[in-house]
């Protein structure tokens, strides 16, 4: 699995690192302050940021000891677009779909009246 | 007529999850949006985009029977798929198998319930499950419409971009 679309995905596939991700939306925490809420270690917080940053959803400023983690918004929002776009193009085949529709019931009708 | 109501398709993909969920809702009882799924004709009418002509090779709508269509634009063959129709059943379910010939060892489970509203109308319920979620990524990237491709390719430069940049 090494091309970036799959890595990205496959990040977001554990529920705490979407909890983080969902968590970060709202601004930069540090490391200890995302590992409050959950009952596992700072380190294993650590990796899974590890992941997230390896895929590129997340960042971290060599800031002293802070090191704040932040949100990569761009890439997210590529994400939400990318299914945003099929679905448009899944609505535009359905709308293609609702022009046969509306053909058959008319085939119908002059069926009928026949 | 479509253009009085608006329905717009909801999309489910789950981060994680090798599968997708589309649910729509048609102003058309469910036999005549189950016909147009069937009927290869009206299939072959809505399936592509207007600029690509879908050729219907073979179609046995029938539960253990087979299907295959390619798409042409200008004359030029796109892209070709085939399936089985591992169930049909007129009361509203639909269950096929969907390979695209570009991806061979691909394939997918697309089960399709037709539920009736009151009024003649339908809410369809698609769910389409690959064997892995990188499967899934690629299927919804197989797509004929090249927009979904050209985004995938943006994401993946973006995506390069960042992970060579943290290291």
């Amino acid at each position: 699995m090494t091309d970036p679309l799959s890595k990205a995905f496959a990040a977001l596939a554990d529920p705490i690192r979407r909890d983080i991700v969902a968590r970060l939306t709202s601004g930069e925490v540090t490391v200890g302050e995302l590992a409050e809420p959950y009952d596992v270690s700072v380190q294993a917080v650590s990796k899974h940021l590890r992941v997230l940053e390896e895929a590129g959803l997340v960042s971290r400023r060599r800031e002293a000891q802070r090191r704040p983690v932040r949100l990569e918004p761009e890439v997210l929002d590529l994400m939400t677009k990318w299914i945003e776009r099929y679905r448009r193009e899944v609505e535009e085949r359905y709308q293609r779909l609702d022009e046969v529709l509306a053909d058959i019931s008319d085939d119908q009708r002059e069926r009928g009246a026949s | 007529m479509s253009a009085t109501t608006h329905h717009e398709t909801t999309i489910n993909a789950p981060a994680g999850l090798p599968l997708i969920e589309i649910v729509r809702e048609f102003d058309a009882e469910p036999a005549r949006v189950f016909r147009a799924h069937v009927d290869p004709e009206l299939f072959a009418r809505w399936v592509g985009p207007r600029s690509i002509e879908t050729r219907v090779e073979h179609w046995d709508a029938r539960t253990g029977g087979a299907w295959r269509y390619t798409a042409h634009r200008d004359g030029e063959e796109l892209a070709a798929f085939y399936g089985s129709f591992h169930e049909v059943r007129a009361d509203g379910r639909l269950v096929q198998t969907f390979t695209w010939e570009g991806a061979p060892d691909g394939v997918a489970l697309e089960v399709m319930t037709l539920e009736e509203l009151p009024g003649g109308r339908t809410r369809l319920r698609g769910v389409s499950v690959g064997e892995s979620v990188e499967a899934r990524d690629a299927m919804v990237a197989s797509g004929m419409e090249t927009g979904v491709v050209e985004g995938y390719e943006k994401l993946d430069a973006l995506l390069a971009e960042r992970s060579s940049a943290g290291r």
